[in-house]
């Protein structure tokens, strides 16, 4: 097991080290001049300009200010945005609680939904209602998720006024951040109708990011559901004489939901590009939409940083998805 | 010696025919996948014919009749079925415009991706080494970074614009046919029709080319029509984003940017646009997973 977790590690090092590569070269593959891009100034006097090179160490050798830049992000120093003049890592910092709780809901709505879909339809293979629920899911799965949240905010926000239009929480109500998560943060600060607030905020994006995995965990589940119930295992709980219920419930489902967690997992990087969009939309204060803002206000900092922290994350999770395959699923250890 | 080739020709057209009416047979078991195909000829046929069936000109403004509401509903002009856009284009027209821009990207997309990833795959796979470990490690490099953030930066670098969206879409595709390629070059070098090609005198670019990309292509058909649907939904995502295609371009994506405002106001606006993307989309994932079911010896029914 401890070999198994050294090669990965060993497998995703030059990964790591290329990802930092091409954030440390998007500030300098930009059209114009790096430092004017990075100060974010034009039209400055020579003695300025001067400045400015040697502030960000450009007049360096180009491998000096490779490492000049890794060893600032080591200490945690990922540069000071643009627009706001405050340090990258701060901001990115109380925006990402936002995108984790949405991404949270998003990925649960999916799983609850989308894994007892899959066995009703692998259940009933071939029916009606096994048709009709794998075609709703490739609609699902189809979805241009920007569009489909603007259709729900026409019809729920705009035609029946249940759900606010954007934001996390009504502007009434405030507290100070204790998680970051405002679903625990409102009942924690007490205030009367607070909660509440949240969820409503929570509920459009929520189905909004989490349709497509919700797609894919229910296709996933329900092939992984029929490939599993034509095993040896199966037909002898069903020739013991085991009820259905017993025989899906337990001697499939375990086995057919190895594959699924990998599914789950790899849901991760679908999650925070569907965050994007998602976030633009509702105007949900987390990173997706930070970088958006970052693009159109040429705040390359944050353009550059978001890139990075995005893949580090991205890649951590996938690890930590490998990691838990290889505890639940013995045989993938040995290869 | 000619008159065994004209024997041997017909023999092997009626082959390739047989083939390919076996796999039409499992491709037309799943009813899903033949209204797909049938959706997506119609589409195609609506884009070649778009200067004769769309009504007005796609860019030319009404003043006049800005935010009209669809025909069939109160306040609407039969002039302008779908109704117009906040600036008194007739959407209809731009809708049926927009089919061009769709497929357009589609299959530039596809293509570039596909050609890219093949020549990496290939490379990679037949000459393994430091060859194979330099292209794969950037494949995965690129597999990092979820597809729309990585084609969101690179469209940053190279500018807005539908080429440029086009190219950053491509390079995050490219990865998924270098893999699928590589796995298979690897799979068929070993076997015996390589080796005797080998030692009838074949050159490496005949074997990679000829001998062995041929015997690769099934698993390379089903994914380059799943990239082509990917392509559109993240082309019009950028376009939303205004960063793909620019206005008064008649992308489906960029139109529905130009309208977001207007939501409330003129729900039209934004329905059938992103109607259309959801349509197409739809249509090419039903063919492929038809085409999944029909080429995936694995899956085959016997």
């Amino acid at each position: 097991m401890l070999r198994f977790f050294l090669n990965k590690i060993a497998l995703i090092i030059p990964t790591l080290i290329g990802i930092t590569i091409c954030a440390f070269g998007f500030v300098r593959l930009l059209p114009g001049d790096p430092i004017l891009a990075l100060a974010g100034e034009h039209g400055v006097t020579p003695e300025r300009y001067e400045v400015l090179k040697h502030q960000f160490g450009f007049d360096q050798p180009i491998w000096m200010q490779y490492f000049g830049y890794i060893g600032g992000i080591l200490h945690g120093d990922f540069g000071t945005s643009i627009e706001t003049h405050r340090p990258v890592i701060i901001e990115f910092m109380t925006l990402f609680p936002a995108t984790v709780e949405l991404s949270l809901c998003a990925i649960l709505f999916a799983i609850i939904l989308g894994i007892p879909i899959g066995i009703f339809a692998a259940t009933r293979r071939g029916t009606v209602v096994d048709q009709g629920l794998m075609g709703t899911a490739l609609v699902g799965y189809s979805m241009p998720i920007f569009w489909w949240g603007l259709l729900l905010i026409i019809l729920f926000s705009g035609m029946l006024h249940w759900t606010p239009v954007s934001g996390r929480i009504d502007v009434r109500y405030f507290f100070k951040p204790v998680t970051g998560l405002m679903l625990i943060d409102s009942i924690l600060s007490g205030q009367k109708g607070a909660f509440q607030s949240v969820v409503s905020h929570l509920i459009l994006p929520t189905i909004v990011l989490g349709t497509i995995p919700l797609a894919v965990i229910a296709r996933q589940t329900r092939s992984a559901m029929l490939e599993v119930m034509g095993e040896d295992y199966v037909r002898t709980a069903r020739a013991k004489g085991l009820r259905d219920i017993r025989v899906v419930g337990i001697h499939a489902l375990r086995n057919a939901l190895i594959p699924v967690v990998t599914t789950i997992g790899l849901q991760v990087g679908t999650l925070l590009a569907g965050a994007i969009l998602t976030e633009t939309i509702f105007a949900w204060p987390g990173i997706g939409k930070w970088l958006v803002d970052a693009i159109f206000k040429r705040d390359y900092v944050v353009v550059q940083s978001s890139l990075l922290l995005v893949a580090l994350i991205v890649m951590a999770v996938n690890l930590i998805v490998d990691l838990l395959y290889a505890v639940i699923n013995p045989r993938i250890r040995v290869q | 010696m000619t008159e065994t080739t004209t024997e041997i020709a017909p023999v092997i057209s009626t082959k390739r025919f047989a083939g390919l009416r076996e796999f039409w047979h499992y491709f037309a078991q799943s009813r899903g996948a033949v209204l797909g195909l049938i959706i997506f000829v119609l589409l195609i046929i609506v884009a070649i014919v778009a200067p004769l069936i769309s009504p007005h000109d796609p860019i030319e403004q009404y003043k006049q009749f800005f935010l009209l509401p669809p025909s069939w509903t109160d306040g609407g002009n039969p002039d302008f079925l779908l109704g117009t856009d906040p600036v008194g284009r007739d959407i209809l027209s731009r809708l049926i415009y927009g089919s061009r821009f769709s497929l357009l990207i589609g299959a530039f997309v596809v293509a570039l991706s596909v050609i890219g990833g093949i020549t990496l795959g290939v490379l990679a796979g037949y000459f393994r080494g430091w060859v194979d470990v330099v292209i794969m490690r950037i494949m995965d490099l690129i597999l990092a970074f979820p597809p729309l953030l990585l084609a969101l930066v690179l469209v940053t670098i190279l500018g807005p614009g539908l080429i440029n969206a086009m190219i950053a879409i491509a390079l995050t595709l490219q990865p998924y046919f270098a893999r699928l390629v590589r796995a298979a070059v690897m799979s068929e070098k070993g076997r015996e029709y390589v080796t005797s090609a080998k030692l009838a005198g074949a050159g490496h670019l005949r074997l990679m080319v000829i001998t062995i990309l041929p015997n690769c292509l099934a698993p390379l058909i089903v994914q380059a029509t799943l990239c082509f649907s990917d392509a559109i939904l993240n082309a019009a995502a950028l376009g939303f984003l205004g960063l793909g295609a620019q206005p008064p371009t008649p992308e489906w994506g960029t139109m529905l940017a130009n309208s977001r405002e207007f939501i409330q106001r003129a729900p039209w606006v934004v329905t059938f646009p992103g109607l259309c993307i959801l349509i197409t989309v739809l249509a090419i994932n039903l063919i492929g997973d038809g085409l999944r079911d029909a080429l995936d010896p694995k899956l085959k029914r016997s």
